[in-house]
């Protein structure tokens, strides 16, 4: 297997140092690095890159099986790589629904034959994503796809006694359940953020309230049954209130926040642009700093992607009619250092922090011969992603990898950029372009 | 002008510019002979996603007497059916060769879809989209109330004048109502004053930002501010609770009223005699149509003579005379 | 509007130029001189004021129509000149609105309690070139009524017509180049009297 060495490259930010990858773990770091190298070694110039570990997104729809002319494993996957991750999970909302071991095990295969990433199965919280029945659980959790992130994304769990249930049940075997905030009957119809921007567009109004009501009482709910609960792409001031409520009473509670709550606002609604619809809806700028600010400040603990491909003709249509959901994996970092580390406010060790240590330990993946989210360390698996943080690029949707070109950001320029992914020391990006796993390891 | 999408696209000078058009249309329509040659070889396509014969007739009476080809497009497909799409259906319209694309549609914003997603070189006007804006509602509205309002010796139509002084009180279901946001973007713009009445459940969230101001209460507008104007919006069956609900046969479940019954509503927000006798002598009564009697407005109201609701249709006309002429007359503005 | 720009507002046709560009043609006395004259003839022609209606062509139509209108009243015993003066606006009726950004509408307006049928309707403009103004006139009248007779008075005319139409009243005929522009001003529209020519190489 190719060895390699990453010349000069800046942990974290920190000071460069040289990095050697080999047998799928970092072999070696400063001088020690290069005088382990050997004949099979292919240098990368690190040169003014920043390494971080590989990224985890715990939020992530990858369509197969069912819509796979949005997107499949194979080319979400690739897509993620290219985006700097060596692990996303993959929500439940596919068809059939990801509610049996069956299912998840299906997906956990395909993405482990793709081979860019690892893929790791949520299952779904209730039978077919309805919120009547418990779906499951143990025999995901149980099943080869090691299920430990529970969610019926796309939809709330409800019924506060199945919501109850299913944060007691996953304690069994250390799983969460990663609740999709949003209370039905306020968001009837709802299109987009309820507020002076909707009564000017027309558009169906869909309350912060909707959103909140949901976070306090399952933070509740988790305190009384003692469970851990994750909050999906949070998205309001008032949810970042809660959570920092929740967490200084010592609620076991995280939340995670998606790139384009922390830059875009419901303003752009009055394009009537159906990239810019998703759920939950962007909201004010309020919001957005709320949320950069609960970033920086730990109250918000991961960046999740919520990458949601669509087909153009899901998109291509008046607002009411389209699909909600942005893609996201490939501008996820760009974004965050655009938000967070340009405007000082995070520093690159933060962002590792968000966009992978704690994303993994969330998922319950940072342990064992394929953790990740580990330290840039000697002995840790080779997940490394290098970034060029001086770098300008805008972004063209046809440009991205994902086979859905439903971006929000098409046009406008980000700072930095992946250049390389090392997936257990495979390099499955290198300057900036994906290589094919076959030409690699087979 | 390239398309009309919003009231609130209009600022004050195009504004009066489109209601002088529209008087000098107007004055053509009382002549034997209505039909002008203007538009000959031009072509309007009215494209309705949702029925709505009053305006369908009204643009179609106006695009015939410019003397435009007319062709009805009664589209039916919505998010729920998944017709044709709104795509296919404007890349029709663009083989058939439409100057001006006229359209009605359940979803706020397709007609802005429509002009600004490449799919057609037409003009687009928009004839009323889901609960956003239905501009050329506003500007019948507008001249309705300019001439009855702000006519002088010498300019018995009020050319050349805009609303400045005027007070108009808007009253209904302002939350689902494509000609209140419309109204009160273009009146303001004109200069009058608006207040918008409604139950609290019928005001939009947000609209601390809209120019107006905000009343529960009808009879102490009218007792108190003596508006000169008053728009009674209707209100659709659906929206009630209770016993309105049961009689439409609503098959919604669990759908909450925004009121808790119709009767309750006439109470406290319907225009009767007794409100029309407290309104200024000069104030008139305007509905956008089709009225329930007896909900929003009653018979009383609607047939008095304050009321200039069948005006209003007549005015609608030479509205849109003015609109298509404004649009389409010209030399064709290069785009791309 | 959301895109392009916004709608025209009504003002003056022509633009703003220079007031002593080109040279002068007709100051105010020699305008004066055959307004006088025109109505003279008109007069003359139709045997009296009893059936006549001076239909003036906006803009400036219809400050010479009421010119006219008043000449005729001085000289002509029972004329009201408030009665024999209307506009008639052709811009629907012209067959050249696509080759220019949208015009705005002027007025059509007939005296109050008269119409067209069975007068003898002078159509009033400032100058005649191509002929085709006069021919809208002539449809837009034809939409209003059925005239007697229909007669045509213009202050200038300046040649090259492109349909058959000749005027019955000319103030001054002005041979031109087709590089030249003839540019009328009048007191009540422009604040002064004066046709110039400008451009072209004279």
């Amino acid at each position: 297997m190719t060895t390699y060495l990453l010349r000069g490259a800046a942990p974290l930010g920190g000071a460069p140092t040289d990095l050697l990858l080999a047998d799928g773990r970092i072999a070696a770091t400063g001088a020690d690095a290069a005088s382990g190298a050997d004949a099979r070694t292919v240098t990368v110039d690190a040169e003014g890159l920043v390494a971080l570990p590989g990224l985890v997104d715990l939020h992530t729809h990858l369509r197969e099986p069912g819509r796979e002319d949005a997107e499949t494993v194979a080319s979400g996957t690739r897509a993620a790589a290219a985006g700097g991750f060596t692990a996303v999970h993959a929500m439940a909302n596919t068809s059939p629904v990801a509610d049996t071991a069956g299912v998840v095990e299906q997906v956990w295969r395909l993405g482990r034959d793709a081979g860019w990433v690892d893929v790791l199965p949520v299952g779904a919280v209730s039978v077919g994503l309805a919120g009547t029945q418990l779906a499951e659980l143990g025999a995901m959790a149980h099943s080869a796809a090691r299920v430990r992130v529970f969610s019926d994304d796309g939809h709330c769990v409800h019924d506060p006694v199945l919501m109850r249930r299913a944060l007691e049940y996953v304690k069994a075997f250390d799983g969460v359940i990663a609740q999709h905030a949003q209370e039905p009957r306020l968001t009837q119809g709802a299109q987009m953020h309820e507020g002076v921007v909707s009564a000017e567009v027309g558009l169906a109004g869909w309350p912060a309230v909707a959103e909140e009501a949901i976070i306090a009482r399952d933070v509740l709910l988790a305190e009384h049954v003692g469970s851990r609960l994750h909050v999906c792409h949070l998205s309001t001031a008032g949810s970042v209130e809660i959570v920092r409520w929740a967490k200084a009473r010592g609620i076991d509670v995280t939340a995670e926040v998606t790139p384009h709550h922390l830059l875009l606002t419901d303003g752009l609604a009055r394009t009537y642009d159906p990239l810019y619809k998703v759920n939950p809806p962007l909201r004010t700028a309020e919001d957005v700093e709320a949320l950069r600010a609960a970033l920086a400040d730990g109250t918000i603990d991961v960046v999740a992607t919520d990458h949601a491909p669509h087909t153009r003709e899901d998109k291509d249509c008046e607002w009411a009619a389209a699909a909600f959901g942005m893609t996201g994996l490939e501008t996820a970092l760009p974004v965050v250092a655009t938000t967070m580390v340009e405007t000082g406010r995070m520093t690159w060790a933060e962002v590792a922090r968000v966009l992978s240590a704690t994303p993994a330990r969330i998922g319950r993946i940072d342990s064992g011969p394929l953790a990740q989210g580990r330290p840039l360390a000697v002995g840790e698996p080779a997940n490394v992603t290098l970034v060029d943080p001086a770098a300008r690029w805008t972004v063209d949707p046809r440009g991205l990898l994902s086979a859905s070109t439903n971006t929000p950001f098409g046009g406008q320029e980000l700072a930095s950029r992946v250049v390389a992914t090392f997936l257990r020391g495979r390099a499955t990006v290198l300057e900036g372009a994906p290589v094919e796993p076959e030409a690699v390891t087979r | 002008m390239r398309h009309l999408l919003s009231a609130s696209d209009l600022d004050r000078d195009a504004a009066v510019a489109i209601l002088d058009t529209a008087a000098q249309m107007a004055a053509t329509q009382s002549r034997e002979i209505k039909k002008l040659p203007t538009l000959r070889g031009r072509t309007v396509v009215n494209l309705f996603f949702e029925d709505s014969t009053r305006t369908r007739i009204s643009f179609e009476a106006a695009a015939k007497r410019l003397s435009a080809d007319v062709i009805n497009f009664a589209a039916k497909g919505s998010s729920v059916s998944k017709g044709e799409s709104l795509k296919d259906t404007a890349l029709t319209l663009q083989a058939m060769g439409a100057d001006a694309v006229v359209v009605r549609h359940h979803a706020s914003g397709a007609p802005h879809r429509l002009a600004h997603a490449g799919w057609v070189d037409a003009a687009v006007v928009n004839a009323g989209d889901g609960t956003h804006q239905h501009p050329t509602q506003a500007l019948l509205d507008a001249f309705t109330l300019r001439r009855h309002l702000v006519r002088t010796a010498d300019e018995p139509e009020g050319v050349g004048r805009d609303l400045t002084g005027t007070h108009v009180a808007i009253v209904g279901d302002v939350l689902h109502s494509r000609v209140a946001r419309s109204n009160v973007a273009l009146l303001t713009t004109l200069g009058a004053r608006v207040t918008l009445v409604a139950p609290p459940t019928l005001v939009p969230v947000g609209v601390e930002a809209w120019p107006c101001a905000v009343s529960y209460h009808l009879d102490e507008v009218i007792a108190d501010q003596q508006p000169d104007a008053i728009m009674m919006l209707r209100v659709q069956r659906e929206r009630m609770g209770g016993s309105g609900e049961q009689a439409a046969g609503s098959a919604r479940h669990g759908a909450t009223g925004f009121f808790p019954s119709p009767l309750e509503y006439t109470r406290t927000f319907g225009l009767d005699a007794r409100r029309l006798r407290m309104l200024p002598e000069h104030a008139i009564v305007l509905h956008p149509g089709p009225m329930n009697r007896g909900l929003e407005i009653s018979a009383d109201a609607a047939d008095s003579d304050r009321a200039v609701i069948v005006e209003q249709v007549a005015n609608g006309v030479a509205v849109r005379m003015a609109v298509l002429y404004l649009l389409l007359a010209g030399e064709r503005e290069t785009w791309g | 509007m959301s895109s392009g720009p916004a709608v025209p507002t009504p003002g003056p046709a022509v633009p703003a130029g220079d007031d002593h560009e080109g040279t002068e043609v007709l100051g105010p006395a020699e305008v004066n001189r055959s307004l006088t004259r025109i109505a003279h003839e008109i007069l003359e022609r139709s045997k009296g004021a009893d059936d006549l209606l001076l239909l003036g062509i906006p803009t400036r139509g219809l400050p010479l129509a009421r010119r006219l209108a008043q000449r005729i009243a001085e000289v002509e015993p029972g004329a009201d000149a408030e009665r024999l003066v209307g506009s008639l606006d052709v811009t629907m009726y012209r067959d050249d609105l696509h080759r220019h950004p949208t015009r705005s509408i002027g007025a059509t307006e007939l005296p109050p309690g008269r119409s067209v049928d069975d007068r003898v309707v002078v159509l009033v403009d400032d100058v005649l070139f191509s002929g085709r103004t006069v021919r809208a006139a002539l449809d837009a009248l034809n939409d209003l009524g059925r005239p007697r007779s229909v007669q045509l008075a213009v202050l200038v005319d300046r040649g090259h017509r492109e349909l058959p139409i000749r005027a019955d009243y000319v103030g001054k005929n002005l041979p031109t180049s087709l590089a030249e522009q003839v540019r009328v001003r009048l007191a009540e529209t422009d604040g002064v009297d004066s046709v110039r020519i400008t451009g072209g190489a004279r």
